[in-house]
């Protein structure tokens, strides 16, 4: 019997990141849990509840929240770090300031209050904290021997500190996840850097100049992927390369992936369920020559 | 009937200006006991005094009532007064009229009238009902327990010594010299330690009067001022220092060899047996259990076999001493913070981030690299070097809210020996401001700028991580508005200082106070910097917050000026306005007991009844307000003559005057 638990999926993980979303429930499935979305969830709030101070921007991450409540559930997960950081931040807020909640409350006078009490985690979380590295371990079919990745965590993920979910600086969770599956984990020095976020939008050259630095270390490191947890690093690191590769002479991509494919493949799933079909720079051969090499060398 | 005085000041017009004073001197003249009223314009004063003191023997007054201002000014002056006539001090009573009526009715004189009789009513009825006291004088024990053997301790030491008195310094290591015996050369004169520390160290093991208790943890501290016992552990050395003679012999045949050492900070390794550095005060050596190889699998012996003196004894040889001593000096100083912590600068994680400590090691000719600076990864001289300022200080988010005081100037002395090692070295420094307001010290930073040019840069590091051989660290210059990305050999984090740990401990034992980061807590910030708020244990040094040499031994003197006098008399007197309880009501409850927050009351075993310590009682009153059945009671504040001065207060005629 496979534990179900409230999903949130978001806007990304419908359009751009389909694969994410096919690969995350098709790993966990494998692990006993089923990720369960429910009907009519919103939006999640995006950046517009974190980068304004009023309590108007939060009601969208909120009524997510009190489609939870709804269910009888104590908890979400979410799988995008956008989504798990703002739903998580209105949260704390509502925890924190009983007066925002009676106010939010009142002007959602068609909802149910929200009483508080659910706890938003983000997928990785619940692979550490409630799944166990050892339940990960003993899944994996298809070791990832030989196949070098470097984790890459964005800013969604650790910051800011009260949402966290790891060391803000120094973050573990998916080296160890990673490392759990077979991979040679490469650490780089610009795991929490900026990839340039919703730049993206208006100055797709800030976004080129920082996923360079990043792409360009992890090349540097002899990477074979960069592996992350956030569509929005995933769409400036993975499509952004096009513009980095006129912009830089000799540049040569690195592809980039969720840690949930490289679960899935771990986990020896039908390549279909991968979640790798949307890549831009596409990881797959990359995969098939050292997971093969391996098999040769086995 | 008592006869009693009541003397009404004018303070001027202070008082006058607002209370109707005849008004007073006639009313209270007519309460019963009131022998004697009169009032004056200015009672402090010399004739005002006189005066006083000529009533009581023209009218054999037996108590007086002196309705002026507060009791903190002049309640000793009049008591005073009143002793030279023959009056018990303690038969005097202030009415403070001027802070109670006169100053804040000032646009009611009526009320403030009428007020101030009620006051004086009141005082009269406790006058009536005091009872002659005298000086509490108690003998002391000419000695002083200074825990702690850095400089603060040593200097505390020798200054107590030098004074006549018997000194007991507790040091946990193995010697004395604490943090400073570690440095390279201190600023801004740039005198080496064993220059400037190691004689005092010397001179502090050779004086009559000290005794080191090396190795050795104050486990308990019971008595009160001028009489204090501790109970003093002298942990196992497991070598007999009677016959160790500090050869060293041990240390060079002992094959457990990498233990990082702690004089060095890490930067290089000692044996099991070891004496911490060649100047160690004691110099005699210790195994340290935790590593031996003897005592932890019962293999080896080799020192045992090679000591020349036959001192090694693998049998636990730690013992506890009970110390008779007057005063107590804490002067457990400071401790740097390490790598452990400041994983996001690369620390414990990229072998060339040291903290500001271990590169004292690499600069010290006494180090593990003789004074060449060489970097721990690969043994290379560095050619650029990054020193990063207010690592966890200043810094309230994450680690410490406080300045650490201490890190711009030794960082701008590291800066400049490094240059003066490496001719060719560059040195940039990274820093928030630079606090460098001692004698010498801003000329001494100016130094380092020009003369040495050492590159400032005024901005914090957000990053620092390894690229290659090299160390790579990226940070703003708030000053061009430009972000700096530098590529370093090594990186020198000027980590902050805490407290060292066991302080907190250490202060329960003592019954002083410690702050929110765990200082040791001084009576007054700024005008009793040196005492607490326990009698006879005084504080000196980095124990109390960061300080550097210079205001460390100039603290530790003041902590020993305060002891000597202390100790200077053969008594010690103390004011007798404590608790006493009745034996006749005694249940012996122990409620008093739990209460006392200076230990100062406690039920004695043999007679089943609670017993005060006139040494500690402070005279708060806790246990006479915890006491359920009326035994213990402050002296000259009894229950019966509270109410009878609550009753006079509201009494309908008091009142209205």
């Amino acid at each position: 019997m496979a534990t179900t638990i409230p999903y949130f999926p978001g806007c990304t993980c419908k359009s751009d990141a389909l694969g994410f979303e096919q690969s995350s429930k098709a790993a966990l499935r494998e692990l006993g849990y089923e990720l369960k979305e429910w009907e009519r969830w919103t939006c999640c709030g995006t950046v517009y509840s974190m980068a304004s101070d009023d309590l108007m921007h939060q009601l969208a991450p909120v009524r997510n929240l009190i489609r939870v409540q709804e269910q009888g559930a104590d908890r979400v997960v979410a799988i995008c770090s956008m989504c798990y950081n703002t739903l998580r931040q209105a949260a704390d807020l509502v925890r924190d300031d009983p007066e925002k909640l009676r106010k939010i409350n009142d002007y959602l006078y068609d909802e149910v209050d929200f009483k508080g009490g659910v706890r938003v985690m983000h997928l990785l979380e619940l692979l550490r904290d409630v799944v166990g590295w050892d339940a990960v371990r003993a899944r994996v079919r298809r070791p990832l021997k030989g196949l070098k990745v470097v984790p890459y965590y964005g800013c969604t993920l650790v910051r800011p500190k009260g949402v966290a979910i790891d060391d803000r600086e120094q973050p573990r969770v998916m080296h160890d996840l990673l490392a759990a599956l077979g991979a040679e984990v490469v650490d780089s020095p610009f795991k929490v850097e900026c990839c340039g976020s919703y730049e993206a939008v208006n100055r797709p050259d800030i976004v080129a100049a920082k996923c360079h630095r990043i792409l360009a270390d992890a090349a540097k490191r002899g990477t074979d992927l960069v592996v992350t947890s956030c569509p929005l690093c995933e769409f400036n690191l993975d499509e952004g390369q096009d513009r980095i590769r006129s912009a830089v002479a000799g540049f040569k991509g690195v592809p980039v992936v969720y840690f949930s494919s490289l679960m899935a493949v771990a986990f020896d799933l039908p390549e279909a369920e991968w979640g790798l079909q949307g890549s831009h720079v596409d990881p797959r051969q990359v995969i098939a020559a050292r997971l093969a090499a391996k098999k040769e060398g086995a | 009937m008592a006869r009693i005085g009541v003397f009404v000041c004018h303070c001027g017009l202070n008082i006058a200006g607002t209370v109707d004073v005849k008004r007073v001197v006639a009313e209270v003249g007519k309460l019963p006991d009131v022998a004697h009223a009169e009032d004056y314009i200015f009672m402090c004063s010399d004739p005002g005094q006189l005066m006083v003191q000529a009533r009581i023997r023209e009218m054999g007054l037996q108590g007086l009532v002196m309705a002026n201002c507060s009791p903190t000014l002049h309640e000793k002056t009049f008591r005073r007064a009143a002793e030279v006539a023959g009056l018990n001090p303690y038969l005097v009573e202030v009415a403070n009229i001027r802070e109670a009526a006169a100053w804040p009715h000032q646009k009611q004189p009526e009320e403030a009238t009428r007020k101030a009789i009620a006051i004086i009513a009141s005082t009269v009825e406790k006058v009536k009902q005091n009872i002659s006291l005298h000086t509490i004088k108690v003998p002391v024990t000419k000695s002083v327990m200074v825990i702690g053997g850095g400089v603060a301790g040593i200097q505390a030491a020798l200054d107590c010594a030098d004074a006549g008195l018997q000194v007991h310094l507790v040091e946990r290591r193995s010697s004395i010299g604490g943090v400073m015996a570690s440095l390279s050369e201190t600023f801004p004169t740039l005198d080496c330690p064993q220059c400037i520390l190691t004689p005092k160290m010397t001179q502090a093991g050779k004086h009559d009067r000290i005794r080191i208790h090396a190795y050795s943890e104050v486990e308990e501290v019971t008595g009160f001022v001028g009489n204090f016992k501790a109970k003093v552990r002298h942990k196992a050395t497991y070598i007999d220092w009677k016959k160790c003679t500090g050869c060293g012999v041990c240390m060079t045949v002992c094959p457990t060899k990498k233990i990082p050492s702690e004089y060095d900070s890490g930067m290089a390794d000692r044996t099991a047996a070891y004496i911490p550095f060649p100047q160690a005060v004691p110099n005699r050596a210790v195994i340290d259990a935790e590593h031996c190889l003897y005592l932890t699998k019962g293999k080896c012996g080799i020192c045992a076999k090679k000591c020349p003196a036959g001192a090694i004894h693998y049998q636990d040889n730690a013992s506890v001493e009970e110390l008779e001593v007057g005063a107590i000096i804490a002067a457990t100083g400071l401790e740097v913070m390490g790598t452990e912590e400041f994983g996001e600068y690369g620390a414990g994680s990229i072998p060339d981030v040291v903290t500001g400590l271990q590169f004292e090691r690499l600069l010290a000719p006494s180090g593990p690299t003789k004074g060449k600076v060489l970097r721990p990864s690969d043994g290379k001289e560095p050619k650029e070097v990054a020193f990063l300022q207010c690592i966890g200080s200043r810094d309230p988010e994450n680690y410490n809210a406080y300045c650490s005081k201490v890190c711009c100037m030794y960082t701008g002395k590291q800066a400049m020996l490094y240059k003066h090692a490496v001719h060719d070295g560059q040195a940039y420094v990274f820093y928030i401001d630079i606090r460098s307001d001692g004698k010498g010290y801003e000329e001494f930073i100016q130094r380092a700028m020009e003369e040495e040019r050492v590159l400032y840069l005024r901005g914090k590091v957000s990053k620092v991580f390894q690229d290659g051989d090299r160390v790579v660290v990226w940070a703003v210059d708030t000053l061009t508005q430009r972000w700096v990305e530098l590529r370093v050999d090594m990186v020198v984090l000027a980590t902050a200082s805490r407290p060292s740990k066991g302080v907190k401990e250490l202060a329960q034992k003592l019954r002083i106070a410690t702050d929110e980061h765990g200082w040791l807590k001084e009576a007054h910030l700024k005008l009793q910097p040196v005492e607490t708020l326990t009698a006879g244990i005084y504080i000196a040094g980095a124990a109390q917050f960061v300080k550097d040499i210079t205001d460390t031994v100039a603290q530790a003197s003041g902590a020993a000026a305060k002891a000597i006098a202390l100790l200077s008399k053969d008594f010690l007197e103390r004011a007798p306005l404590i608790a006493c309880v009745d034996q006749d009501l005694c249940v012996g409850c122990g409620n008093c007991e739990r209460f006392c927050a200076y230990g100062a009351i406690a039920v004695d075993p043999v007679t089943g009844k609670a017993a005060v310590n006139e040494g500690l009682c402070e005279g708060c009153g806790g246990c006479a307000a915890h006491c359920p059945s009326g035994a213990a009671t402050l002296t000259n504040y009894g229950k019966k003559q509270v109410f009878d001065m609550i009753t006079a207060l509201l009494s309908e005629g008091a009142v209205q005057g």
